[in-house]
């Protein structure tokens, strides 16, 4: 299954992702990303692909 | 029969509308033009921590080579665009050569506005790489500054200037110049964050001259007084690259004018994006051109859906957000906060510097919202501005997040 993986040290808390796709990110009271869900389902890829590309600092990667 | 898929103008919202394309599945050939050399980069480094060197240029490409050979991305770099003919379907590149498209992406973004004040050399602009890089080495052999234009990009120029230890002057005909989008209130805040950290400012005062003197450039302002430095960055604003369009029969008045699905106006498949792109704010009710890195993203992504289904397009109707970083202020902004109603601001008393502003239209209804060193606060309040709510909603919620209830 696919997986998120994100960069805690680049994360600048933009919060891009979480508007994008509030089911996988949320933002802890540090400013920095949470990856509330690792894995995802092909039905969600193209929501999750949208928050990747949505962070202005490349924090987030999707590993296949 | 296998379509084509053109966007001319690499940057953010060119690459991101190529990406979203493959995304979403499209299977015709993506095109990607742009008139610079270098593989796609991002601009808002360009101004903080590529500047002062805390990131290097690898950090700054858009999308890896890689990515562009997996996704099927044709990148035509060095390629200016001087033509546009609708009636074929065809774009002309400067030297001659013409490609035909079945739908066309306009991405070319803005370019800084030039300076009036003609001086051979030491007045400098920030848009590209390119001018990112010889900032650099200017300031690296400088001791002085005069920034022109207390904006977000000149402020942002202000705070990297002086990490290299630069003396630094900044100049704005306004008195709070991020007051043009803050409000003067929360405006007069960043005007108190360049004392603290050492910068001048001559804020409500124009700038009427520079010229080349023996003792270094001299910027005339309209109260008399002269500053001295080694060099000026004129940060004035933006002007849409739109000129090779100019002969094409498009709609252009201040960009692209386009429709609420971001359609060029009277074209079924042609598209606009990014900075360039002024299209029809259905909430709004009018048309809007935004400067900013996640319009572009967002921008790009309703396209390339629209594209892929233009028998039922989704009008584009975002709530704007943007960031800036200036000294150790991380600033970020959420929906319209060009104060014509109420404004609040909060201060969290457990961390020196942070606060939020929210702020409400003539009605009371909750429009807009800012935070300085408060993300957490800030995607709360961003999240609460999709749909209408009085302003005490999320006032209420910031003052429990304060008191910790
Ligand atoms: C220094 C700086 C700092 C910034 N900081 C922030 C920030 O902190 N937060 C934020 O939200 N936004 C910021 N921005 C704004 C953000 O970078 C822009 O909104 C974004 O770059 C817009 O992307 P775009 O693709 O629409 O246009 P552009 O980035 O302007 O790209 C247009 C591209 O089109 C190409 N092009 C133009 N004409 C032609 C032609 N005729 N033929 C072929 N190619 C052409 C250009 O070479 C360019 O690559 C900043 C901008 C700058 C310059
Ligand atoms: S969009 Fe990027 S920078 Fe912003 S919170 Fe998500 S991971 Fe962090």
């Amino acid at each position: 299954m696919p997986t998120i993986k994100a960069d805690l040290e680049l994360c600048q808390g933009y919060a891009n992702c979480v508007m994008e796709a509030p089911k996988y990110f949320d933002i802890n009271d540090e400013g920095v990303v949470v990856v509330l869900k690792e894995k995802f389902g092909e039905e969600d890829r193209a929501r999750v692909e949208t928050a990747v590309r949505s962070c202005p600092v490349t924090a987030l990667q999707i590993e296949e | 029969m296998s379509s084509r898929a053109v966007i001319v103008g690499g940057s953010v919202g060119g690459v991101r509308t190529a990406q979203a394309l493959r995304s979403n599945g499209y299977a015709g050939q993506v095109i990607v033009i742009d008139a610079e050399p270098h593989l796609p980069y991002d601009k808002p480094p360009l101004s903080k921590g590529f500047l002062d060197n805390s990131l290097g240029l690898d950090r700054l490409h858009l999308i890896s080579k890689k990515e562009v050979e997996e996704s099927k991305i044709d990148l035509l770099l060095g390629a200016k665009a001087v033509g546009l003919d609708l009636q074929n379907g065809l774009v002309s590149l400067e030297g001659g050569a013409q490609i035909g498209y079945d739908n066309l992406i306009i991405s070319t973004g803005v370019r800084a506005r030039q300076s009036p004040w003609e001086v051979s050399d030491g007045v400098y602009l920030l848009r590209t790489l390119d001018d990112a890089m010889g900032l650099k080495e200017k300031m690296t052999k400088s001791h002085s500054v005069v920034i022109v234009g207390g904006g977000f990009i000149g402020a942002e120029v202000a705070a990297t200037a002086r990490k290299y230890g630069l003396d630094v002057a900044i100049v704005d005909p306004l008195e709070f110049p991020i007051g043009r989008v803050l409000g003067d209130e929360v405006g007069e805040r960043f005007v108190g964050l360049h004392h603290e950290n050492g910068v001048s400012t001559h804020f409500g005062i124009g700038v009427e001259s520079i010229s080349r003197e023996s003792n270094g450039l001299v910027v005339g302002l309209s109260d008399g007084s002269k500053l001295i430095a080694d060099f000026a960055i004129v940060g004035i604003g933006a002007v849409p690259n739109v000129e090779w369009l100019a002969s094409s029969g498009l709609v252009l008045d201040n960009g692209v004018v386009c429709d609420e699905f971001c359609r060029a106006v009277g074209q079924a498949n042609v598209y606009g994006v990014g900075d360039v792109a002024r299209w029809y704010h259905a909430r709004l009710g009018e048309l809007v051109r935004v400067e900013h890195w996640t319009n572009a993203v967002e921008q790009a992504e309703c396209v390339a859906r629209n594209i892929l289904n233009d028998g039922d397009p989704q009008s584009y109707v975002p709530v704007p957000y943007v960031w800036s970083d200036q000294y150790n202020w991380k600033i970020q902004i959420a929906g319209e906060t060009s104060s014509s109603g109420e404004v609040v601001v909060i201060e969290d008393p457990s961390r020196a510097g942070r606060f939020a502003a929210l702020y409400a239209d003539s009605s009371g209804a909750y429009r807009g919202v800012a935070t300085v060193n408060w993300p957490k606060a800030m995607i709360r309040c961003r999240r609460m501005l999709e749909t209408r709510q009085d302003l005490s909603v999320p006032v209420q919620l910031v003052r429990e997040m304060v008191s910790g209830t």
